[in-house]
């Protein structure tokens, strides 16, 4: 997983509510069995019209917004289906850090494990930012020392230590887990004894 | 200290827990599909690993395949290769697999519990987000990321988080051609789609308990409408008899041992929530959505909103966009809205009762002569079972079309979608934009107020229909 450290870029702002992964990225690009390539199909149903041509309204047509890193949102942003889809799409289209006042569960944690990092900020926040989006001017994410830094001022935000440790270094979630293999198998070997049912054999 | 039924499953399946609450829990039951798994096989191949437990993983291929005659196969080239990239890696890495032409075969959150392989008090798993479904039977179940799929093939486990406790308590008796659909889309109206984020909702109260195991589906099945991961019913005599001498049920001594463990499952007298809402289900009335969130719900005897009468300038904004994508006028009655099409399906009511209820609306009746119809059953086995009881035919006779069982038009992966602008009265679960189909319209009802919808050519209410 690639590592996120710290991030400049001007924001996009959409200011929508309840975005949904369907939005996000339609099903007709969830029959890929790859991961990459979903950046161009991004929001699909805004940015592009029944002939396939980009609606120069939308924000992500509009430059410099193509080039945006950091996306700010309404309330709720990837809600409905639990598609990685989603965040394996904002990430090929070059978006590494959502901003909104709440995220769905599942987007949330899909987007740790591909090194985006999502922010929750207050709503008032959420439009002090937007501004920087509306003037075209960066503001700068660091991790590290869970602030954004926009002008002269800076806010603070919140984010699971060990999330954060995770999207720091980039490390495996898997690799992790096999390091408790042998808790893993002591807790089979109870299993077994306790409900001999769930294994199936 | 007392504890909730879901505090009980979460702590019964910790296999470790960090200082800052990081735990990684054990899935008993592990869900795949041909959509979010690909990537998640990939993975496996790629860092040299093993699915640790076969036997716990179940494989279905539901989303991409035909609802029309399958003998030739599926026509769609990408929709081909991700069931056939399922079958491969099953095949790979030996995981039990209902092809697309076993009976067996069906949408994956019907399937679980008609084979018995869900079962009270396991944490369930699936890359699917109305895997929430399954908690009908007392399971800690949730819908992953692709990511998760690969972590639970590979370990078992899932790294997690506890969440919070959220009891929904519906008491009372619901007034006839009121279901439990119609309960779902009120306790989404009224906590709103990020209302159970952060939660694990447990449905409690009479009415709860007097429900069928099917009608309890339904309504496990939509939590995820409403933000929390996982909704939970604690298990009883209905669950039991229900899984009782399935294919995946436990058999024999296994079986008293199970049926010991699975009595016990239940939240403790005074256990805390850190939620609570109540609701009477005296006064729930047939629903319908209007707009693009499920939270967009209505009666059928009431009006479509009126964004001037919002203070919030943000929710105006949104019932502007919604009715403008929907097409509707702000205080246009319910029972105005015409409709194009009727879809009966999916895993929120594609089961067989949820066909009877359509059924019984349907006999001897004709649907509008605009409006196209069709039911696909969540299931090979309940569309076996429809056509013994003779439903088929009811449905058939009355103008509907009789497929074969998948997803469908729930999100129109297939060839099943709404053409731009057209209108559905339809089963599923997410009204979203585009769902069923680019610039689609839904509304969703109740089997029985499809049905009655397919009749009257418009949004109805289903008790004008019933004798």
């Amino acid at each position: 997983m690639q590592k996120f450290n710290t991030l400049k870029s001007i924001p996009a702002y959409l200011p929508i509510v309840n975005i949904d992964t369907d939005m996000i990225i339609p099903k007709q690009f969830l029959k890929t069995i790859k991961r990459t390539g979903l950046g161009k199909n991004l929001f699909f149903e805004m940015r592009y019209d029944d002939q396939g041509k980009e609606i120069s309204d939308f924000v992500l047509n509009q430059n410099p917004f193509n080039n945006s890193k950091i996306l700010i949102a309404g309330k709720n942003f990837g809600c409905g289906s639990s598609r990685e889809h989603a965040p394996w799409a904002l990430l090929d289209f070059g978006i590494t850090c959502v901003i909104s006042s709440s995220f769905a569960d599942i987007f949330y944690s899909n987007c740790f494990k591909n090194g985006i990092l999502p922010i929750i900020l207050e709503e008032e926040k959420i439009k002090e930012l937007s501004e920087y989006a509306n003037r075209k001017e960066e503001i700068s994410i660091d991790l590290n020392q869970n602030k954004i830094i926009y002008g002269n001022n800076e806010i603070n935000f919140q984010v699971d230590e060990f999330k954060k440790k995770c999207l720091l270094e980039g490390l495996d979630d898997i690799a992790l887990s096999l390091e408790k293999s042998e808790k893993i198998e002591n807790f089979e070997k109870d299993l077994k004894n306790k409900k001999p049912w769930i294994f199936n054999d | 200290m007392p504890n909730t039924l879901y505090d009980k499953i979460w702590n019964d399946h910790l296999v470790d827990q960090q200082a800052d609450g990081t735990a990684l829990l054990f899935v008993d039951r592990h869900l795949v599909h041909e959509v979010t798994s690909p990537q998640a096989f990939e993975g496996l191949r790629n860092s040299n690993r093993k699915v640790r437990h076969p036997n716990l993983t179940l494989a279905v291929a539901d989303h991409n395949v035909p609802t029309t005659d399958r003998s030739k196969g599926i026509s769609d080239k990408e929709s081909k290769i991700q069931v056939e990239t399922l079958e491969a890696n099953c095949k790979e890495f030996g995981i039990k697999l209902f092809g697309m032409n076993d009976k067996r075969q069906g949408i994956v959150h019907v399937t679980g519990p008609e084979q018995g392989f869900t079962q009270p008090g396991t944490v369930i798993v699936c890359g699917d987000s109305h895997t929430a479904t399954h908690g009908a039977f007392g399971s800690l179940a949730f819908g992953i990321g692709t990511s998760e799929v690969e972590h639970v093939l590979a370990t078992q486990t899932l790294v997690q988080k506890k969440a919070k406790n959220f009891r929904v308590n519906v008491n009372g008796k619901l007034p006839l051609g009121v279901t439990s659909k119609d309960v779902i889309l009120q306790i989404i109206g009224k906590i709103g789609t990020a209302g159970g984020t952060g939660c694990v909702i447990e449905y409690a109260g009479d009415l709860i308990r007097s429900l069928s195991v099917e009608q309890r589906m339904t309504i496990c099945n939509m939590t995820i409408e409403g933000g929390a991961r996982a909704g939970l019913i604690a298990p009883d005599e209905k669950i039991f008899e229900y899984l009782k001498g399935r294919p995946m049920s436990p058999k024999g001594k296994d079986w008293d041992k199970a049926l010991e463990y699975w009595k016990n499952l239940r939240t403790d007298e005074n256990a805390k929530f850190d939620k609570e809402i109540n609701l009477k289900a005296d006064e729930i009335l047939p629903m319908i959505t209007w707009g693009t969130s499920p939270q967009d719900v209505i009666t059928i005897d009431e009006k479509v909103p009126n964004p001037q009468n919002e203070k919030d300038e943000d929710r105006k904004n949104s019932l502007e966009r919604s009715l403008n994508y929907m097409g509707l006028k702000p205080n246009m009655a319910a029972k105005d809205i015409k409709i194009d099409k009727v879809f009966i399906g999916s895993c929120t009511n594609g089961r067989i009762e949820d066909l009877r209820e359509a059924a019984k609306i349907l006999k001897d009746k004709k649907i509008a002569s605009h409006v196209q119809a069709m039911v696909v059953p969540g299931s090979g086995l309940v569309k076996e079972q429809a056509e013994q009881e003779g439903l088929d035919k009811i449905f058939v006779n009355s103008g509907f079309e009789w497929r074969e069982p998948g997803c469908s038009m729930c999100l129109a992966m297939n060839a099943d979608k709404l053409k731009p602008q057209e209108r559905c009265a339809s089963t599923s679960n997410r009204n979203f934009e585009g769902r069923q189909g680019r610039g689609g319209r839904t509304h969703l009802v109740s089997p029985g107020m499809a049905a009655a919808a397919a009749i009257s050519g418009n949004l109805d209410d289903v008790r004008k229909y019933q004798s």
